[in-house]
């Protein structure tokens, strides 16, 4: 008995002190956040202080979090919330202004919030990827336009995912509205319905897409919807030749931003700007492109040899209106749902 | 006066609990459905009813329910004709495993099927095998068929126990008497054993039924949103879409129909317990070679069924993608880099998970214990109304419940939602049902002439509850704590809602690393489900174990 009083009480004592620790910064962001160790631990020794990551899940679930938390806060800043997603966060209210002085460098274009309550971090284009080899085998031509995809030639063939869980799946959507549009007689939804009887496979989230489906990671599925900035990991270290290649031709991908903001209720609200100007910063720009697959928005960061070489930024990605995605974002998932899903 | 006061002072405290955690947040439901508060009104219902899709939920909800209920019962059916019939080994332990479908979490069951029958599972890979194929010949993962089989794993103990035990208790003349008439074969089933058990097969039908019913970390696991039921929907609708006003309309829909569920199950619960007969064992030893064979049968579609699984797991978390056996999956909880997808180490998770499943069981246990030695003690209106009160909870899912306190408990006076100690205040009303069926019929069977003939010769109230109820009822105490702790353990659906990423719990834990694919989390959620199994067959084993005699049929 006295044994297990012991172990409970060590076991309390341990759930105790996890909850208070000296000075520590907590960053929210999404599953796919990464960066260097070296260069957060640099960041933990300029400021001394202890950098926790939390990861909530993907970017949608990310901000729901984050937004019914927004009286007791997850943490101090919060990394990850994209164009698409943005107006859930900011309705909320849930980030305190700041203007970086590091946004001298950053192109006038990124920064949709003109209040200032979230500050751009990266981009990325959503794209379709495909398994080279696959097509060369097969003797296919790539798909030249959103609309061949749901061709015989392309049955079976393409993994996506759904827009209301997954952000880059959201992406894709947003670029078949821009496409397709949402009245007249053929319209997004329309096409959907027709990918879907096509046999093209919806997934919750791009890892399971990606990962759990791609041909080149040994999946059955030779199309996926992924990054512009997605061929340069698959580059063999032998051969220096990409197994895979993104399509980029005009009206098929998407842009997303991805912003950082500084969480209302937070305690450190310096140490959070601080941060806000070190994810601006040369060190992490020039580190996010092969750490998060997308480009930096900063300008003038030399790219990574393997990034400058496979990835490739879309010429004309579909276009949809930020304040009409603000609008409409969530009837168009909803209409989404109702039509596609099941 | 005071004897009064203290009487209804206490009962004030599990009523004031309810009151705030479990009414409040439903009512804040129905405002928020109806659209009491803002201008939508029924628009919600309308679209329930209207769109294909959420149509398609409720119906397939219905569904799958359905099925799983035809299956369970069809499998539990002739396992009981053998159950009855033959006298076996393992027959007690087997009926026992009932229990095991009430402290086996969601999470688990569902990745040992995946590791079992999934397309890479153990049961591919060998017949593969055998077979010379390189297309695995079960395919089952991301099928309905796989939610079914789980359900089936979940079920069936209980329908078997719920048909063999009636079945003990109908007196064998009749089918003597209709054998010696000339009835034999199929007519024997359809005109004399099936209308003789009716009762117990409606009974067992709806249970599982409601049971299938609300199914939520199975089918949200296997399924994905592809196979939504009603209860998925409702997580899906309001964590996910952020869709608040369409998951209050779904929780709605689904209040109603488990309340009539419930209902139903209530009365024929009552036809059950008047319809006993005189009994006599009619089982005996197998001698013949068709008696051995389907003894032989059942005992195996048993193991498959409910061992197979569970040790599926076990081999495979020491052993998953690794060469030979090895503990790094289990060494790998105890670490977390910061690249991890989890916020702290696992290992804090399983801390975290037991200090909420303490405060669980006390929670639980004493406001359970004081509801129902109120509701055994006092009889009368106010103890019936305080019956029913305490057993509401039981008709709501764990997830209408965690949607709920995402509702109710937001704005001022009670601003809790961030708060901590909302996960064991859900766990509680969660187990609360489990703790009040296990005490109540416990203090119900103690002989009221040993407390009468107390009351005659001076002792008071607490003098009786002191020496002589509580040193009768003590294990069922014991039984309902288990029950709770283990309940909080593997609490699933109601966490999702309340639960924060920075205290995670073991289920959750284990959710969140089976989400991507990624060997090594997969191989750390397996060696997480084998801890989280042990503990509780742990619980189970110390349940049978205190149970009173007699009342291996309750629950």
């Amino acid at each position: 008995m006295k044994r297990i009083m012991t172990v409970l009480l060590v076991l309390l004592w341990g759930f105790a002190a996890q909850a208070q620790q000296p000075t520590t910064l907590t960053l929210v962001t999404h599953d796919s956040f990464n960066l260097s160790e070296d260069v957060l631990a640099a960041f933990e020794r300029e400021h001394n202080v202890k950098l926790n990551i939390l990861r909530a899940g993907d970017t949608g679930r990310m901000v729901t979090q984050a937004v019914l938390t927004k009286n007791n806060p997850l943490g101090d800043v919060l990394f990850g919330v994209d164009n698409t997603f943005l107006s859930r966060a900011l309705d909320a209210d849930i980030f305190l202004p700041y203007a970086s002085p590091e946004l001298a460098f950053v192109d006038e274009a990124f920064v949709l919030d003109k209040a200032q309550r979230v500050t751009p971090i990266d981009y990325g284009d959503v794209c379709l990827n495909y398994d080279i080899a696959y097509f060369e085998e097969a003797g296919l031509v790539l798909p030249t336009s959103l609309a061949d995809l749901i061709l015989p030639d392309y049955r079976g063939l393409l993994v996506a995912m759904n827009p209301a869980t997954s952000s880059p799946g959201l992406a894709f959507m947003l670029a078949t509205v821009g496409v397709f549009g949402t009245e007249g007689d053929y319209t997004y939804l329309d096409f959907w319905r027709d990918l879907l009887a096509n046999d093209a496979l919806i997934v919750d989230d791009w890892e399971t897409a990606y990962f759990g489906n791609f041909t080149a990671v040994g999946g059955t599925y030779p199309l996926v919807v992924s990054y512009a900035s997605s061929p340069p990991f698959t580059v063999d270290e032998t051969t220096g030749v990409a197994s895979t290649a993104s399509i980029t031709a005009p009206g098929t991908c998407f842009r997303q931003i991805e912003f950082a903001g500084i969480l209302r209720g937070t305690a450190h609200e310096a140490l959070a700007q601080a941060f806000i100007d070190f994810l601006l910063s040369e060190e992490v720009q020039a580190d996010v492109p092969l750490q998060m697959y997308v480009f930096p928005v900063r300008e003038g960061v030399t790219l990574p040899p393997l990034f400058a070489e496979f990835a490739v930024v879309a010429e004309e990605p579909a276009q949809v209106d930020y304040a009409e995605i603000e609008a409409q974002r969530d009837v168009w998932i909803r209409a989404w749902l109702e039509a596609v899903a099941r | 006066m005071r004897a009064l006061a203290l009487r209804y002072g206490l009962l004030l405290i599990p009523l004031l609990f309810l009151a705030l955690f479990f009414f409040y947040p439903l009512l804040r439901i129905f405002d928020y459905s109806f659209g009491l508060s803002q201008s939508s009104g029924f628009e919600e219902f309308l679209r329930v009813a209207t769109t294909p899709y959420y149509r398609g939920t409720v119906l397939f909800t219905v569904f799958q329910a359905t099925l799983s209920t035809l299956l369970t019962l069809g499998l539990a059916l002739p396992c009981a004709y053998v159950f009855v019939r033959y006298d076996f080994w393992g027959k007690r332990l087997l009926l026992a495993s009932a229990t095991l479908s009430f402290v086996l979490p969601t999470v688990v069951v569902a990745i040992a099927f995946t590791l079992l029958l999934g397309r890479q599972g153990v049961l591919n890979q060998a017949l593969m095998g055998l077979l010379r194929s390189t297309a695995p010949p079960i395919q089952l993962e991301r099928t309905l068929g796989m939610i079914l089989v789980v359900h089936v794993f979940y079920n069936f103990a209980i329908a078997l126990r719920v048909i063999v035990s009636y079945w003990l208790n109908v007196s064998p003349h009749l089918e003597e008497a209709a054998r010696l008439l000339g009835v034999s074969g199929w007519r024997l089933w359809w005109q004399v054993r099936l209308p003789l058990l009716r009762p117990a097969l409606v009974s067992a039908g709806l249970l599982v039924f409601t049971f299938t019913f609300t199914s939520f970390g199975v089918v949200l696991i296997l399924g994905g949103v592809r196979f939504a039921t009603l209860e998925v929907q409702i997580y899906y609708q309001a964590l996910t879409v952020f869709d608040l006003p369409m998951a209050s309309a779904l929780a709605v829909v689904q209040l109603a129909m488990i309340g009539a569920l419930t209902a139903v199950y209530t009365r024929t619960q009552r036809r059950l317990a008047l319809d006993w007969r005189a009994a006599r064992d009619v089982a005996r030893v197998p001698h013949t070679w068709g008696a051995k064979l389907a003894v032989a049968s059942v005992l195996l579609l048993v193991v498959l069924l409910l061992f197979m699984p569970l040790f599926v797991l076990v081999w495979q978390s020491l052993t998953w993608r690794q060469d030979g056996i090895s503990l790094s999956y289990y060494a790998g909880l105890l670490v977390n880099e910061r690249r991890s997808l989890l916020f702290v180490p696992p290992v804090v998770a399983i801390g975290n998970s037991f200090v909420f499943a303490l405060l669980t069981t006390g929670l639980s246990v004493s406001l359970g214990g004081i509801l129902a030695y109120w509701v055994y003690a006092f009889s009368g209106r106010a103890a019936r109304l305080v019956e029913f009160l305490a057993i509401l909870p039981l008709a709501v899912s764990a997830v209408v419940l965690g949607f709920g306190f995402l509702l109710g408990l937001d704005t001022p006076p009670l601003a809790l939602r961030t708060w901590w100690g909302l996960v064991p205040i859900a766990h509680t009303l969660v187990a609360l049902p489990l703790v009040l069926r296990v005490l109540l019929p416990a203090l119900r069977r103690l002989p009221p002439s040993w407390v009468v003939a107390a009351r005659l010769l001076g002792a008071g109230r607490w003098r009786v509850l002191w020496t002589i109820e509580l040193p009768l009822i003590w294990r069922s105490v014991l039984v309902s704590a288990v029950f709770a702790f283990t309940t909080s353990m593997g609490e699933f659906g109601a966490s999702l809602f309340v639960v924060r990423p920075d205290t995670p719990t073991l289920p959750l834990v284990i959710y969140r690393l089976i989400s991507q694919p990624n060997p090594q989390y997969y191989g750390q959620a397996l060696a997480m489900s084998v801890i989280l199994l042990v503990i509780c067959a742990l619980a189970f084993i110390t349940i049978e174990r205190l149970r009173p005699v007699g009342s291996a049929s309750e629950l």
